[in-house]
């Protein structure tokens, strides 16, 4: 079997025994929940409801605005309690709708389409993807419809469905091929149509047997394959996976669409089929809780809105001292202040780590071992960026590729010093944006 | 909005770090010379512990001052004091006095290290700086050597390359290879010095291209002029395992700091060194060029990292 691979990148500790074999369960529906109106890149949403109003689960409560938005359905039926600004789980306070669930889990879809991929009409598969509020459910949260309608000059010839799940700790994605291979394979072939490929290609790193074969069994048409990649980190980035199975390089600043391709997440893939067929809008998603912080580990279908606490008592609750909240994985998932921030449609993990010493420790002065320098994927010198960005020197940053980074961590991971080498290049790039905001005025 | 409870740390991904850390690379480099240094002592006598002893002392005790002195945190738990120390007792001449061990080691730590602002900032091997300090005040001192207790040449305590240069006498490989000859204190058993060193390189501590493209590039090269003159130049294993090349090619060329960041880079660096080692040995006043070699290199480490620096994914061709 060929194995696909890339040069640089890391093996962390996996970690994914701790969910990998716990089949997804339904998390069930909390008494209250927190829809934030941006759970995209984009536009944020306007609320359609106010406080009092009786709502349905899958009926809209936030218009997207504009093309590249997505719009936020109520993932329960209740009452609006409260339109207000809370904590997002990217950090800033962004509108949110509170909804009492009434438990009754009452209706209101758009219109089931089927999945007989012959008799769809692309143009009503985009119209679909659009009005259920499907983003990219990896992680970036993409507004999938912007990317399902590349510009005419930019012809797609292949579309991946990304399985690859290279995060340590993470296995939502991989019960899903487990579970749900048949739906995922669908919904490539809803977006197959979409895009006019010639063909599909579903990635799935080397220590995931079981949902290789899974897929395979799934796969029913000649210009669906799949591929094996090597178990390294970060292999499921999306310039990293493409130029591993194609030897296509998205150029700096580019989208994968520049090379003739588009990249899902197989819990996109899973959207798309029940938004099509089904009628059903983005108002749930797999999730793992783990980590050593919790005690029940496990793959959990999650409303959206789903307060943090109330997973972690799912789970078993705490064990041990909680020392990080992290939504996402443990690579590239950002740290959460407290249990009150609710889960959203990017919300591919929830890990609680134990507190331990190496969480507070300072770091020193770069020793350029270069440990960095070979780990790194897209081939920048990340030990250099530190030491520039720490000493605030935005422009030199610039010049040597700041904004070509993918920020997947690598660097940081092997890095003896423990330099907060990503902290160092994300502020470069805030700053360089700030920068260039004011050139322009 | 001062509700929430703030009960979990904050910080930016990677929440993963691997177990690598500096002390750990630099107690790796100790560990690693302590049979050479074990050796050495046993070849030169307790004197040399002594100088070991004094030499570390002076060491950590510098670093200590200075860091206090610039209010910085205390970074003496990484250990690359300690590595100095040894490797600055290593290339000296094994009855080099006690005071000039003093003052080299010093030397090392606070001109080699710290005026550049401290680990991880100085562009020259801190003991090589020591050494070379050593050499300039001591000239006498530096070039005077003891036969060890297993010596062969029992003739002369000269190293092989004074031999050589001085006296057209070629010491033959297997003692030149285990140490069996004069020499700096810690420089004679390559044997012992590429054990160490092999383990550093698994362990990826060491820059492998850096060694391998030394001892290459001193290999073709004295092969060379061997051939040339067979006569009156040595051939090119003589040359890899004289001198202080197994030692300044194993344990100071590689060293993190003050070494090229990429692949390529090292290996023009190693090249370099090999070159000016050749250059030194068969046409210098001096029977030895590691240290100068070594020295001259690291000042071309910036320009090496820049015109090396890969190519960023996705631009040019």
């Amino acid at each position: 079997m060929k194995l696909f691979s890339f040069s640089g990148g890391v093996h962390p500790p996996y970690s994914k025994e701790l969910s990998k074999d716990k089949p997804i369960q339904i998390a069930g529906i909390p008494e209250s929940l927190v829809i934030p109106l941006v759970q995209h890149i984009g536009t944020p949403c306007e609320p359609t409801v106010s406080p009092g109003d009786k709502v349905k689960q899958g009926q809209l409560i936030g218009k997207a605005q504009g093309f590249v938005s997505a719009p936020v359905h109520s993932p329960v039926s209740g009452t609006v309690k409260k339109v207000e600004k809370v904590l997002h789980p990217l950090g800033q306070y962004v509108s949110a709708v509170s909804v009492q669930s009434d438990g009754q889990e009452e209706k209101d879809y758009l219109e089931p389409m089927g999945d007989r991929i012959e008799e769809l009409d692309p143009k009503a598969i985009v119209d679909r993807v659009m009005n259920a509020g499907i983003v990219g459910l990896g992680g970036a949260t993409f507004p999938a419809h912007v990317k399902f309608s590349p510009p005419k000059e930019k012809p797609i010839d292949t579309f991946i469905i990304n399985g690859c799940e290279c995060e340590p700790y993470l296995s939502a994605d991989h019960r899903l091929m487990l579970e749900r291979a048949e739906d995922i394979v669908s919904g490539a072939k809803m977006i197959g149509k979409v895009l006019r490929v010639s063909r599909i290609i579903i990635a799935v790193e080397e220590n995931k047997p079981d949902a290789l074969q899974a897929m395979n069994t799934a796969i029913d048409s000649r210009n669906m394959i799949s591929m094996v990649t090597a178990t390294k980190y970060p292999q499921g980035a999306e310039k990293v996976l493409i130029k591993a199975l194609l030897g296509r390089e998205v150029p700096s600043g580019g989208l994968p669409m520049d090379v003739g391709v588009v990249v899902s997440n197989v819990g996109t893939a899973l959207a798309v089929c029940e938004a099509v067929r089904d009628g059903k809008p983005l108002i749930d998603r797999v999730v793992t809780l783990t980590g050593n912080g919790v005690n029940a580990p496990g793959n959990f279908l999650v409303k959206i809105g789903t307060p943090t606490s109330y997973l972690v008592e799912h789970a078993g609750g705490f064990a041990g001292t909680p020392g990080k909240l992290i939504m996402g994985g443990p690579m590239m998932g950002i740290a959460q202040p407290s249990l009150d921030v609710p889960v959203i449609k990017g919300t591919s993990g929830i890990l609680i780590l134990q507190e331990e010493p190496f969480m507070h420790e300072e770091h020193l002065p770069c020793i350029k071992c270069s440990f960095c320098v070979q780990a790194c994927p897209v081939s920048l010198l990340p030990s250099k960026l530190s030491v520039i960005a720490e000493a605030k020197n935005w422009k030199l940053a610039e010049v040597y590729g700041v904004n070509d980074c993918i920020e997947c961590g690598s660097c940081a991971y092997v890095c003896p010093s423990k330099r907060p080498i990503v902290q160092f290049i994300k502020t470069a790039k805030l700053k360089l944006r700030e920068i260039k905001a004011r050139e322009k005025q | 909005m001062e509700k929430e409870n703030k009960t979990f740390i904050l910080s930016t991904s990677p929440h993963l770090k691997s177990a690598e850390t500096v002390s750990k690379i630099m107690l790796s480099v100790v560990v690693t010379l302590i049979p050479a240094v074990a050796y050495s002592i046993y070849q030169f006598g307790l004197y040399t512990l002594l100088l070991y002893v004094v030499s570390v002392a002076i060491c950590v005790i510098s670093e200590y001052v200075v860091v206090l002195l610039r209010k910085r945190p205390f970074t003496l738990g990484d250990y690359s004091a300690v590595v100095t120390a040894l490797l600055l007792v290593m290339v000296l001449p094994p009855r080099f006095p006690v005071y000039g061990v003093i003052l080299g080691s010093f030397v090392a730590i606070v001109i080699g290290k710290q005026i550049f602002g401290g680990l991880g900032y100085n562009i020259f091997n801190p003991a090589l700086i020591g050494r070379a300090f050593l050499a300039a005040t001591y000239p006498v001192h530096i070039s005077s050597y003891v036969l060890p207790k297993l010596g062969v040449d029992a003739l002369s305590a000269a190293t092989p390359l004074a031999r050589m240069k001085f006296d057209g006498v070629l010491i033959p490989l297997k003692p030149l290879f285990f140490g069996m000859i004069g020499g700096s204190i810690g420089e004679t058993s390559a044997f012992l010095l590429l054990i160490g060193a092999l383990y550093l390189i698994l362990k990826k501590y060491i820059k492998w291209r850096i060694p391998a493209s030394i001892f290459i590039t001193v290999f073709v090269l004295g092969e060379i002029f061997h051939l040339i003159n067979p006569g009156r130049y040595p051939d090119g294993v003589f040359h890899l395992f004289a001198g202080g090349l197994m030692i300044g090619g194993l344990y100071m060329a590689t060293d993190m700091v003050t070494s090229p960041l990429t692949h390529r880079g090292c290996i023009i660096f190693g090249a370099g060194i090999g070159a000016l080692v050749i250059m030194i040995r068969l046409f210098g006043g001096l029977p030895e060029g590691v240290m100068y070699a070594i020295l001259f290199m690291n000042a071309f480490v910036p320009l090496i990292n820049r015109a090396t620096k890969p190519r960023i994914f996705g631009t040019g061709t």
